[in-house]
């Protein structure tokens, strides 16, 4: 599916829930269901350090496509986290390059992307598309 | 549930504060953010509206009326400070813009004139960044050390760890009045007096101090004492730096500029005498004026009243919160004023943050410009309920029912 269409079904996904409960209990599920990254990736420089929460970020480019993975220590933060990694990984560097994120706007989360939430989840949208770049020049 | 008290009378204070009527995210605002910064009431707000609808000129410099009575209401502001901490002389009351700006104040100018290769300054594990790093800096560039008392486990201050780290190379000592994370309440005046054993000079961290209990410059016998105008119902950008006079006048001027000086030529220039000679430039004028009034606010309420009220409302939140499975309290000092802070099992303190935000409730999550207490207490950071004496038992109530609801998502 391109970046586009996981989007798209993102959206379809949380227009079930009307009540933010319901919504912020997907996201707790989308949290605990994310597969944790690899030990040996929870490296201080795949750590995006926010003032409220971490974030830890790995990326891999395999067979022309990024593979991201990710965790955070918060389960909010965590559950859309996954969210990305759903919407970014194993996308081409030009696809992500060239993306927008419009999707965490249009389930009504895009006080997460703020500043002031230092939460991390910001920086780590800039770091995707960093890597997208850096990975542009290799493919 | 709640209790009812009757130190202070509620309803009619709720109604001077016109943010507290509020509804965010479709429930009633309980603001439990008062350690980050207080809510103003309409009489300072008033003030405010009043000075630059019909005062605004600047001080110090014309002759003409405005700015003599703007002047004269600045000055008078400085005078009602200086009697709410009871200072001796009221050119020992400096504005600023805050305590960091109070802080820097000193270290800088202190640091210039005084500290040497080897020298030592002490402060406390649970300070504020804003009482660290300012140190550290001025440590760094005159090659003296820095040395830290250690607090146990419940956040109190050991003394005996303090009287082990003074000597003859303690220049200063800086330590916070209540830290802001832990609610702990130090023995300042205690910490004063052995400093002043070893002749070194004391500031005291009062930002949190100010809002909640009496304090006496005179009676602690500190060289300096800081804090902000916005944690006590004042406005943003205006602060305190309480210098004993005879220390001040030993201190070079830490910014240069107008109003701060006697004379200028390109030669040579002499500087103004206290407070001038630490306030260049034109100044926060309707801070310090605003500031002024939030005092006259807080001392017609009696600042006692606000300290009683307030300690039954720290005990009744934590009775209450201690009967949730999983809560621990971070800060558990015998001397405690307004603030719980806390961890909650298998949860992160962000994660408790947004939900009860969901709810209406504002509480502080993260390292509360603390880090280095964080690490003592080995945890990422807390989330903190401060309480102000226009919240209520009932908007405890409606926190714990909250914190209870965010407990079952997250858990
Ligand atoms: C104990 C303590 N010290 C210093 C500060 C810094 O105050 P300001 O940011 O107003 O300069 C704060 C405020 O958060 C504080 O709580």
């Amino acid at each position: 599916m391109s970046i586009a269409e996981i989007q798209a079904e993102i959206v379809d996904e949380f227009a079930l829930f009307d009540e933010w409960m319901d919504k912020y209990e997907h996201l707790i599920e989308l949290g605990k269901d994310l597969p944790v990254i690899a030990e040996e990736f929870k490296t201080e420089d795949n750590l995006i350090k926010g003032c409220q929460s971490r974030v830890w970020l790995h990326a891999n480019l395999n067979d022309g496509k990024i593979e991201f993975t990710a965790e955070s220590d918060a389960i909010i933060t965590k559950g859309i986290v996954a969210l990305m990694i759903r919407v970014f990984s194993n996308q081409t560097p030009k696809n992500i390059a060239s993306s927008n994120v419009d999707f965490i706007d249009e389930i009504g989360l895009k006080e997460h992307l703020s500043p002031t939430r230092s939460n991390g989840l910001l920086s780590m949208l800039k770091q995707i598309k960093m890597y997208s770049i850096a990975y542009q020049a290799k493919v | 549930m709640s209790t009812q008290t009757d130190i202070l009378d509620l309803k009619k204070i709720r109604a001077d504060f016109p943010i507290l009527a509020q509804e965010v995210n479709g429930k009633p605002l309980v603001y439990f953010d008062n350690g980050a910064t207080s809510q103003k009431p309409q009489q300072v707000i008033d003030v405010i509206n009043t000075y630059y609808s019909n005062e605004n000129s600047n001080i110090h410099r014309g002759i003409h009326t405005l700015s003599q009575v703007a002047t004269d209401a600045y000055e008078k502001a400085r005078k009602v400070v200086q009697a709410f901490i009871n200072a001796e002389h009221e050119h020992e009351v400096i504005f600023t813009s805050g305590t960091t700006g109070s802080i820097n104040t000193i270290a800088s100018s202190f640091g210039k004139a005084h500290l040497k290769e080897g020298d030592e300054i002490i402060i406390s594990t649970m300070e504020h960044h804003s009482n660290i790093v300012p140190w550290q800096m001025i440590c760094e560039e005159k090659g003296a050390n820095l040395k830290v008392v250690p607090i146990n486990d419940a956040g109190e201050f050991l003394f005996d760890e303090y009287e082990k780290l003074l000597s003859s190379k303690t220049k200063l000592v800086a330590v916070t009045h209540v830290s802001n994370t832990l609610g702990t309440i130090n023995p300042v005046k205690e910490i004063i007096a052995k400093a002043q054993e070893h002749g070194a000079l004391t500031l005291i961290d009062g930002a949190q101090a100010v809002p909640h209990k009496k304090v006496d410059v005179r009676d602690l016998d500190c060289d300096f004492y800081v804090f902000s105008g916005h944690k006590m119902l004042g406005p943003t950008g205006v602060g305190i730096l309480y210098g004993k006079e005879t220390i001040l006048n030993e201190l070079p001027p830490y910014q240069g500029g107008g109003d701060m000086i006697k004379t200028v030529t390109f030669e040579k220039t002499t500087y103004n005498e206290l407070p001038h000679k630490f306030e260049a430039g034109t100044p926060n004028i309707v801070g310090g004026i605003a500031l002024a009034s939030a005092i006259e606010y807080m001392n017609a309420i009696g600042i006692d009243n606000i300290a009683s009220y307030e300690d039954e409302l720290l005990t009744y939140a934590t009775a209450q919160i201690k009967t949730i499975e999983g809560v621990r309290i971070i800060g558990e000092a015998q001397n405690k004023a307004s603030v719980l802070s806390f961890v909650v099992d298998g949860t992160h303190p962000s994660d408790i943050g947004m939900i009860v935000d969901k709810l209406g409730i504002a509480i502080r999550t993260g390292h509360h410009c603390t880090e280095p207490l964080m690490n003592r207490f080995n945890i990422p950071g807390t989330a903190r309920a401060s309480f102000a004496f226009y919240n209520t038992t009932k908007e405890i109530d409606v926190f714990i029912e909250a914190l209870k609801k965010a407990i079952k998502m997250l858990v």
